[in-house]
């Protein structure tokens, strides 16, 4: 095995990565904090690659601009779906998942009939890197760059600013927060505004890469379902960056030898065999871990 | 707890308590869909068994969340995966007597088998509640995938090719010595009325015995069951895997009246028919899961003649729609609605009003 492959195999790992982090974080924040599931997750995605593309044709705006639209818009309308919709499912979790995935099938549709079948996706910006034999997509090694900052930013949030120990704290115990002066309806609201604007942001980033068509949400829902179910919702970050690294571990190899429909089998596969001894996911595991040693030095 | 709520607990499952009246309408409906074989024309029977061939998946569902909580977006998966291995062993086995019984049966079988395998992962997990629905959609997703790239002459299975997005054509219908059970003909439309009929009952008797109480009891509260001693991950496998093999039932019988079976039976849009059934008619009644399902397969009929890129809208619509304004589904909310405008002083009626105003006093 030369250099120049192995640095080909991490640039794959890398990509891998960034896609899994992308497609799931959002969902993942949204799980975390409201213990609800956005079906919708997919469609919002969609929605972010469509305000991109068309605010690129219509408006002749810089993709960085686009992209920026995009997280805006769709996190505005997740503002609004959280106050029309989901705040009416906080106690009953399931009944949460089957309307959002109602809105999905709305959306998806919707977005069909207004805007047609598919449209000009926003060319890829072709900047190249090569080493040895291998060339590297610049956008993609991009793609990588912004996802370790949204993930540097989510960690700041979580853990340095007044905000994040507020939702923390709801997390934890939100009657105890709630009693302690804590809006944990604002928490709420602007969690799931917060995971929208993330979808948004992964559509947008996504939308010169793939074409752009109502139903490119569920290529991206699928892996990141299996992404959540293995990460679990104890801890966002923590559960989204560990099970994105052990996924791509497993998926890497098997889609560059056997395709990609067996990567995605794999996944789910390994998915299962995870939450068979793991069913809190990983994020579950360290939290039982971390409490058990605090158990045990309090002894 | 008090013997009284002890007593009206325990006759929560039950359908209804009064048998004589509920066999006196069961025999009118049965009659009256059997007779309809003799009058009706050959195109209105061939649709109608088309919308009833739905009922046991529906009714699958209808236990598996209903009664024991655990939502699923499989169905169509299994649905699928009996409808392509039923065609898989009768294509190969056309010339053999009792062959497409054969491939009924590996149908139906092998769908069970596959629901077995995951629901022994995510049960045995002791998984939250929202992991099957999520990895349940992710299965039916992956399937059509597979599906969809097996064009072209290498996927075949002796004779029998996958057919890629264009589907497995030419699929022989079940058959039983001379009787031939092809989607035109009335045979097929007695054999779907009979069996939808029998999987209901079959299902009511289940709900109403001892172990439909224990059903209920891991859908209200699955860790204090499991303390009472039962095993609630065996219980929900079994419930699972009988879901399971209820929608390859109906896989076979699609089948076997279209001759027909095409990834899309086991996309996005096939995977949410089922959980709409089940949500719109009222999960926790088999009869409301029933009308539902014939109804809303009727309604999609109609759309597909009008239009059928409005289907995904309407669906979404009706369930976004059943959840927020009648989340026990709407015909469970008219009968209740009924009920109480008929009898409202009646100790049954006060009792479904009570735990209304209370959600949380079984949980």
């Amino acid at each position: 095995m030369s250099l120049p492959y192995i640095v080909n195999l991490l640039y794959q790992f890398a990509d891998n990565v960034a896609f899994l982090l992308l497609a799931a974080l959002g969902l993942m924040i949204i799980l975390g904090v409201l213990d609800v599931i956005n079906l919708a997750h997919g469609e919002l995605i969609m929605l972010g690659g469509y305000v991109t593309t068309l605010a690129f044709y219509r408006w002749h705006l810089p993709l960085a601009a686009c992209i920026v639209l995009s997280v805006i818009a769709v996190g505005l309308f997740g503002l609004l779906l959280e106050r029309t919709v989901i705040r009416r499912f906080y106690h009953d979790k399931l009944g949460a998942l089957v309307a959002t995935w109602g809105i999905s099938l709305i959306l998806s549709q919707g977005i069909l009939i207004v805007l047609g079948p598919s449209l000009q996706s926003v060319p890829l910006p072709d900047w190249t890197v090569s080493y040895g034999v291998y060339s590297f997509g610049g956008y993609r090694l991009l793609l990588f760059a912004v996802v370790v900052l949204v993930v540097v930013l989510a960690w700041w949030v979580f853990y340095h600013t007044r905000l994040g120990v507020q939702t923390r704290a709801t997390m934890q115990n939100a009657d105890m927060a709630q009693a302690l002066g804590i809006d944990t309806r604002r928490i709420y609201l602007l969690t799931f505004a917060a995971g929208s604007a993330l979808a948004g942001l992964t559509g947008a980033l996504y939308a010169p890469t793939t074409t752009i068509v109502p139903l490119m949400g569920t290529t991206f829902v699928d892996v990141a379902f299996i992404t959540v179910v293995v990460g679990g919702g104890a801890n966002p970050i923590v559960g989204a960056l560990t099970s994105a690294t052990v996924l791509s571990l497993i998926a890497t190899p098997l889609s560059s030898v056997l395709g990609t429909f067996f990567g995605r089998i794999g996944l789910l596969i390994a998915a299962l065999v995870i939450i068979r001894f793991l069913p809190r996911g990983f994020s579950g595991y360290l939290r039982d871990l971390q409490r058990r040693r605090m158990a045990q030095a309090a002894t | 707890m008090s013997p009284q709520a002890a007593k009206e607990l325990q006759q929560d499952p039950l359908p209804s308590g009064r048998p004589r009246a509920f066999w006196a309408v069961f025999g009118v409906v049965a009659a009256g869909l059997l007779g309809y074989s003799a009058v009706g024309d050959t195109f209105a029977l061939s649709n109608l068994a088309n919308f009833l061939l739905y009922v046991p998946m529906a009714l699958g569902l209808g236990l598996l969340w209903g009664y024991c909580g655990v939502l699923s977006f499989g169905q169509a998966a299994f649905f699928g995966i009996a409808g392509y291995v039923y065609g898989l062993i009768a294509g190969n086995l056309v010339d053999v007597a009792g062959g497409t019984l054969v491939a009924a049966a590996g149908g139906i079988v092998g769908a069970a088998l596959v629901a077995a395998a995951f629901g022994y992962f995510v049960f045995y997990g002791q998984v939250s509640g929202w992991i099957i629905p999520l990895l349940t959609l992710v299965l039916s997703l992956i399937l059509e995938t597979f599906m969809a790239q097996t064009a072209g002459y290498q996927w075949r299975i002796g004779r029998v090719l996958f057919g890629g997005y264009n589907g497995m054509t030419s699929i022989p219908s079940l058959r039983i010595g001379p009787v031939e059970f092809s989607g035109p003909t009335t045979a097929f439309y007695l054999l779907v009325v009979g069996l939808s009929l029998l999987a209901y009952l079959g299902l009511r008797s289940l709900v109403g015995s001892r172990y439909g109480f224990i059903l209920v009891g891991t859908r209200d509260d699955i860790e204090r069951t499991r303390m009472l001693g039962h095993n609630v991950d065996f219980m929900q496998v079994q419930v699972f895997t009988l879901a399971a093999a209820l929608a390859g039932l109906s896989g076979v019988l699609y089948v076997s009246w279209g001759n027909y079976m095409n990834p899309s039976n086991m996309g996005l849009l096939a995977a949410t028919l089922p959980v709409v059934w089940a949500a719109v008619g009222g999960r926790e009644s088999l009869v409301a899961v029933f009308l539902s399902t014939v109804a809303l397969r009727a309604l999609a009929d109609t759309l597909a003649v009008r239009g059928g890129e409005y289907a995904f809208l309407i669906m979404g619509g009706l369930l976004l729609g059943t959840m927020l304004f009648f989340p026990a589904g709407i015909v469970v909310s008219l009968a209740r609605a009924w009920q109480r405008r008929t009898q409202s002083f009646g100790p049954r009626a006060s009792r479904l009003a009570k735990s209304e105003r209370e959600p949380g006093v079984l949980k």
